[in-house]
């Protein structure tokens, strides 16, 4: 409540969420993918502004949260070589690995760099020829242009001492596990807007049509994400199914032609592990083998790796949907930002940290 | 990392066959890679992923957008996200216009 009567639309919002309360009759479980919206809606208290019916759970949208820790173990074992540099993207310096972080390796003298952009990473490889310089390149189909793009651009230019270690997910195969589940809740789908920007939606049709769910292409700020939720609720109660672009201001059918265009000049298809949630056939990109040059897995020989998780960490089923955070054990005691025990508590889009960072960890659920 | 920040185009170059450009987010200026929007001009707003630009959207929603953003995330720590180590980034060149 406190933060929503800040926001400037707060009367835009509410307009919604009463209008949402006017067409609820029964109770329905909305996902939402992305953790940016599952963000903005802790944030704004927007869950709990919702009429009783409507249950939001949060999604797998987390890149960080859902690399999976061997190859945060592999990064860290690669950024500890004298010969490396190691770029990333500031979000995964503190991701726990099997007991430490790239942020220690960095302290303890390994040269790991926060990069802006992948192109950043090429050019200190341009700069530091005497050195491997090796990019952390994880990420949904939001980071995957400009990965791929740095690798067509290291061999356009010749830079032999570039690589990427890479750990792409893609959406829709992680929505397919999730609906298939024997135990999955979710009735419908907040799909991530900024996915949608990239990908378009032509994908969605036929898992809408296959599951019988709604998919409503959401944006991120609050107004939206009330408006996606609207769009699914009205389509749950009158039953219908399909897709629905409630963020048509940023999203065509057929998205960032371009984009697709050089992802797919660079990756394929490749099943992937998630972290928490276990395989997914698929789900994921790996590089094609014209770019099998600039692949660090097997630049660098990190094949042994013994992983090592918290016994108490439950982020694999808050990513499914099937717990929140306050369900953990862990959550708010053991488990803090500044100790970490998943990467669902390190992430700004993880949903512990949203929990955790709104002060869920001091409300008793009721 | 995915939330994307909305910025102008304020200077359009090529660099190694790349279409690039200076973008104003708010202030604070950097280089991003244009590549993926082909028919953006100067003056033009679009959402930027990791140092590309993904999206066209109007001068409104960029403002909107913006303010949202500042709401929810350390925007400073999106756009240069190098500063994470203090006042003494290694050395690299992520500046603008060169
Ligand atoms: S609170 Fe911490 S230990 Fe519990 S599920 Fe979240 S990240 Fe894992």
């Amino acid at each position: 409540m406190k933060y929503i009567t800040e926001y400037r639309d707060a009367k835009l919002v509410h307009g919604v969420l009463e209008e949402i309360r006017r067409t609820v009759t029964r109770p329905w479980t909305l996902m939402e993918i992305c953790g940016g919206q599952t963000h903005a809606i802790v944030r704004h208290g927007i869950d709990q502004l919702l009429p009783r019916e409507v249950e939001l759970v949060h999604g797998p949208g987390c890149p960080v949260c859902v690399t999976p820790l061997e190859l945060i173990d592999k990064a860290l074992a690669i950024a500890s070589r004298p010969d490396v540099i190691f770029t990333s993207y500031g979000d995964m310096l503190r991701v726990p690995g099997s007991g430490r972080d790239l942020f220690s390796i960095r302290a303890n003298g390994g040269d790991v760099r926060v990069v802006y952009s992948p192109l950043d990473a090429v050019k200190i490889a341009q700069q530091n020829p005497d050195k491997q310089v090796v990019f952390f390149a994880i990420g949904f189909e939001t980071t995957a242009p400009a990965n791929a793009m740095s690798v067509v651009q290291a061999k356009a230019l010749g830079v032999k001492n570039f690589s990427i270690l890479v750990s792409h997910v893609c959406v829709p195969p992680a929505m397919h596990a999730i609906l298939s589940s024997s135990v999955n809740r979710v009735q419908g789908f907040l799909a991530a807007g900024h996915v949608n920007a990239v990908m378009g939606y032509w994908e969605y049709p036929p898992l809408a049509e296959k599951y019988h769910v709604p998919i409503v292409v959401t944006g991120f700020e609050p107004l939206d994400i009330a408006q996606g939720i609207l769009v699914a609720v009205q389509m749950l109660e009158q039953g219908r199914v399909g897709v629905e672009n409630a963020y048509a201001r940023a999203v065509t059918r057929d998205g960032n032609l371009p984009a697709q265009q050089v992802i797919d000049q660079v990756f394929e298809l490749c099943d992937r592990k998630w972290r928490g949630i276990g395989t997914i056939p698929l789900s994921g990109w790996r590089l094609r083998p014209a770019y099998a040059e600039f692949d660090a897995e097997s630049r660098f020989d990190v094949s042994n790796i013994e992983t090592n998780e918290s016994p108490l960490c439950i982020a694999g089923q808050i990513l499914q949907g099937l717990k929140k955070p306050h369900d953990c054990s862990a959550f708010g005691t053991l488990c803090t930002p500044e100790h970490p025990l998943g990467a669902t508590m390190v992430s700004s889009e993880g949903a512990c940290a949203a929990y955790y960072k709104y002060g869920r960890h001091m409300i008793l659920e009721n | 990392m995915c939330l994307g920040v909305p910025g102008k185009i304020v200077e359009i170059h090529q660099a190694n066959g790349l279409k690039m450009g200076k973008v104003d987010f708010g202030g604070v200026m950097r280089e991003a890679c244009l590549a993926y929007v082909p028919d953006a001009q100067v003056g033009d707003y679009t959402v930027i992923h990791v140092g590309f630009a993904i999206s066209r959207l109007s001068e409104q929603e960029a403002q909107a957008s913006l303010e949202t953003l500042r709401e929810m995330v350390n925007l400073e720590e999106e756009i240069e996200p190098e500063k994470i180590f203090g006042k003494s980034p290694p050395r690299q060149q992520v500046e603008t216009g060169d």
